[in-house]
């Protein structure tokens, strides 16, 4: 089903006999999957609000965000979250809607610094299970007019309720990009480096760590954006900063530097290779700790750290449990993305939190028909559970 | 203001509360003499007050907990106070209450350089968190110009902004987690060091929800380094449309000021009686600061002014040194000390698209002339987030009166614009019963159905928020 019009939407909900498989552009396929029948936001297209001057843009759920991308880039603005393209690592067809970016609160490795798509969104319009038009924010950045359940849809993944509108805050796209570049750090040494470039007052907006770069020799980067002058200048400052770990080159190229960075959002390294692939959250200086133990995992580091990409082959003898393990010893949660979605997706919640947000579920949706199950985890966080082991 | 009647089998067992609340709290944590009380009356909104049943003043998380334990088990209703300077009523006691306040959870409970974030208790004010880490550089960006006093657990309860959220965002977006009890004493812990939520997002559900879901006692916030340096640029318009033409093609030429502030005639003329900053007596004036090193402020400044000449200001002052700086934010920061000093004033927060400012500027002025009462302008332009101030007469019979009606005449406006009634300030008492002109039934019935699952009692700071008809059936149940 894929309605024209949030009113004919709302009524597919309130008249639904069963589940219902929420879906904006299909290409973000993460979480526990449902068997309902499909429903499509992909028809509740269109821009209907831009205004530059006032750094907003509101836009319909199934909105492809190439529309929206294009729209901004004509007026030098740009989404500052860079919210990451699923489909080559996922192998998945279809167009990417600015509704499926909210529901899964993308975001890409300017969250370090800019914030997450949850801290860009100003307002949402949904149906929440029960077939009623709800809207909760506005266009407006600053507002705390009751609770913000802005927050609360972003990440929610279409089981609360499903997005209709959504406004967003945008910002102008900086003249030039500059990106700091040094080879050969073991993860210990790169990790503290980006986390000294991220404690400088120099406004890194990107700092990553691949263990095998494209001279297979691992690679550190640090991206800079601004006016020309400023990026040259701050990418001085850090290499006198960061003198002690080497010399860093600094690359002011518009297309390599654009190219590097999209290779680290959109999750190059592990694109089009075989094996499952998390995503794990934790403090930037625990990251090399937590992937020292897993071993047999390929990992690369994103946020300073704080982003942990991992790629587990068949038969390294890694599972759920031992990854959240290796994540919750530490604290911090762990994100299956791609792999056998039957085992549950997010990371299991200790009972209170569980109950609440089982609680949410009910409220919001009480037939438990949008998306059932879909974040739901395999097993409670503290017991023995073997549901992966096999 | 409607507030509920007091409930008198809760004021019948006052004796046996305290009692019961001393045999999880030590003695001088609990307020129950009427005459000490009184302190706890009212908030920074004076104009409602009303003594609570007894206040406590927990020493620890486990205190906290096991004091909601017994509130919740008795039916007693709990209002938490940050350091009473909400503006909007937030910690507006009813007879019936206990006033639960955190002013002795101060304490750094950790600070991380390498990862940038500060462990705090909640209790702790907001400039001694950005205190506990300036030597090392850092500060905590949130600034709230109560921020000599407020303290972060209000901070997160109205997720409060400052002068500076252009670029670094308010209150939630520099939240990473928060431990919190909830009303049956339950002790849950939400984020942390790590970014974003495992699951649905609780901590931004809490941010803002001003003390209704439950009493945070800790909180992680995000530190940033500072910036090597910060400059203003002056500038002053003959009108209000004009300025705010001006801001938005500063904004449009892709220059993101740390902040843009709008004071207009009214304001600048009470502000120069008062402070004598030296600003010119103009329509609208901007201050509009930059940050970075020294050559990157002067480019910076350089495109600004070249985009403020192109409308033609009466003024403009480009601050050369420290002591300029501060000359040029010497009027906005004593505004509002200012208009204190030439009557009483009430401060509003409405937020409106950036576009629709000349035309609520001309409407407030029309309002201001029909009602007979003065209003003063001055605000974060760059966001929106407006702060009328309507001038009254305490002491004059009616005058109070007609200033709320005012208000709330202006606050529908900013709705109508496509705004909201509060940016900052949050909805307390004051919008409470404004909230159905911004949000229709349902959603106000979305919002309350959250307490529900976090508060099913509704003993948590209950008659603020919604209006009271709307949560009538569930505060009684």
């Amino acid at each position: 089903m894929t309605p024209d019009t949030e009113a004919e939407l709302a009524e597919i909900i309130k008249t639904a006999d069963g589940p219902l498989r929420i879906e904006g552009g299909g290409t973000r396929p993460i979480g526990r999957a449902s068997n309902g029948t499909r429903l499509s936001t992909a028809a509740l297209t269109g821009i209907e609000l831009y205004e530059p001057g006032a750094l907003t843009l509101v836009a319909r759920a199934g909105t492809p965000l190439a529309e929206i991308e294009t729209a901004l880039e004509a007026e030098g603005q740009r989404l500052a979250f860079e919210p990451m393209d699923h489909r080559a690592l996922m192998g998945t067809q279809g167009t990417p809607t600015i509704g499926g970016v909210v529901a899964a609160n993308v975001s890409g490795p300017r969250r370090i610094q800019a914030g997450a798509c949850r801290d860009f969104l100003l307002g949402v319009r949904f149906v929440d299970g029960r077939g009623q038009i709800i809207k909760n924010g506005g266009r407006v950045m600053k507002n705390v007019t009751g609770y913000d359940l802005v927050k609360l849809m972003a990440g929610s993944y279409g089981t609360l309720g499903v997005l209709t509108e959504v406004a967003l805050k945008v910002l102008p796209k900086p003249r030039s990009t500059g990106v700091l570049r040094l080879e050969g750090l073991t993860d210990e040494q790169a990790v503290t480096a980006l986390c000294r470039s991220l404690a400088s007052p120099y406004e890194v907006t990107g700092a990553a760590h691949l263990q095998s770069g494209e001279n297979a020799a691992p690679v550190t980067m640090i991206r800079l954006e601004g006016f020309e002058n400023s990026v040259v200048y701050r990418a001085g400052e850090l290499q006198s900063l960061l003198a002690d770990f080497g010399a860093f080159t600094l690359d002011t190229d518009p297309e390599k530097t654009a190219a590097a960075w999209t290779h680290i959002r959109d999750v190059g390294p592990f694109q089009g290779r075989t094996g499952d692939v998390w995503r794990l959250s934790v403090k930037p200086t625990d990251a090399p700790g937590v992937v020292a133990d897993l071993p047999g995992a390929e990992a690369f580091y994103d946020w300073g750290g704080g982003l942990i990409w991992l790629l587990v082959p068949d038969g390294a003898g890694l599972n759920a449990r031992k990854i959240r393990a290796a994540v919750g010893a530490r604290g911090g949660h762990a994100t299956l993305i791609r792999g056998d979605r039957a085992q549950g997706a997010f990371n299991p919640q200790p009972e209170p939190i569980a109950a609440l947000q089982e609680g949410l579920r009910r409220k919001f949706d009480p037939r438990q028909i949008l998306n059932p199950g879909l974040m739901t985890a395999a097993e409670p966080l503290v017991t023995g559970g073997t549901s992966e082991d096999s | 203001m409607e507030m509920p009647v007091p409930r008198p089998d809760i004021l019948a067992r006052k004796a046996e509360l305290i009692d019961r609340l001393h045999e999880v709290l030590p003695d001088d944590a609990i307020i129950s003499d009427p005459a000490e009380t009184r302190a706890y009356e009212c908030d920074a909104l004076t104009a409602y007050k009303c003594p609570p049943l007894t206040v406590i003043l927990p020493g620890s998380t486990e205190e906290v907990a096991a004091a909601l334990r017994i509130c919740h088990e008795m039916g007693v209703p709990v209002v938490p106070r940050g350091a009473g300077t909400s503006l909007a009523g937030g910690a507006l006691p009813t007879a019936d209450c206990v006033i639960l306040g955190v002013s002795r959870l101060g304490e750094v409970l950790e600070t991380d350089y390498d990862n940038r974030f500060i462990r705090v208790q909640t209790g702790r004010t907001n400039l001694s968190v950005t205190g506990a880490v300036e030597e090392h550089g850092f500060f905590y960006a949130p600034d709230p110009s109560s921020q000599l006093a407020c303290a972060i657990a209000g901070n997160i309860a109205m997720n409060s902004g400052g002068a500076h959220c252009l670029k670094y965002g308010v209150t939630t977006n520099n939240l990473m987690g928060v431990r919190m009890v909830l009303m049956d004493g339950t002790v849950v812990e939400l984020g942390g060091a790590h970014l974003d939520a495992e699951g649905l997002d609780l901590l931004g559900l809490i941010c803002g929800s001003e003390g209704q879901l439950g009493v945070v006692t800790e909180a992680t916030l995000r530190i940033l380094r500072k910036p090597e340096g910060a400059r203003p640029v002056l500038i002053g318009y003959d009108s209000n449309e004009v300025a705010g033409a001006c801001v938005s093609d500063i904004i449009k030429a892709g220059v993101l000021p740390v902040a843009i502030e709008f004071m207009d005639r009214p304001c600048i003329e009470a502000t120069e009686d008062f402070a004598q900053a030296g600003y010119p007596m103009c329509e609208a004036l901007l201050i509009v600061e930059v940050e970075g090193s020294d050559a990157e402020i002067d480019e910076q400044l350089a495109l600004i002014e070249e985009i403020a000449r192109k409308h033609d200001p009466v003024e403009l002052r480009q601050s050369r040194s420290s002591e300029e700086s501060a000359a040029i934010w010497l009027g906005r920061k004593s505004a509002f000390g200012a208009m204190g000093q030439i009557n009483d004033y009430m401060c509003l927060d409405g937020t409106i698209p950036v576009s629709q400012l000349p035309h609520v500027l001309k409407r407030i002025g029309e309002l201001s002339a029909q009602y007979g009462l003065g209003v003063a302008n001055v605000f974060h332009a760059g966001d929106g987030n407006m702060h009328p101030l309507i001038l009254f007469d305490a002491n004059k019979p009616g005058d109070l009166e007609l200033c709320e009606e005012l208000g709330s005449e202006i606050l529908k406006l900013c709705v109508e614009v496509g705004g909201c009634l509060t940016g900052e300030h949050g909805v307390g008492i004051e919008k409470r019963d404004l909230m159905a002109h911004q949000y229709a039934p349902q959603d106000l019935e979305a919002q309350m159905a959250v307490k529900d699952v976090f508060d099913p009692k509704w003993l948590l700071n209950p008659a603020k928020v919604f209006p009271l008809a709307s949560s009538d059936a569930r505060r009684v149940a």
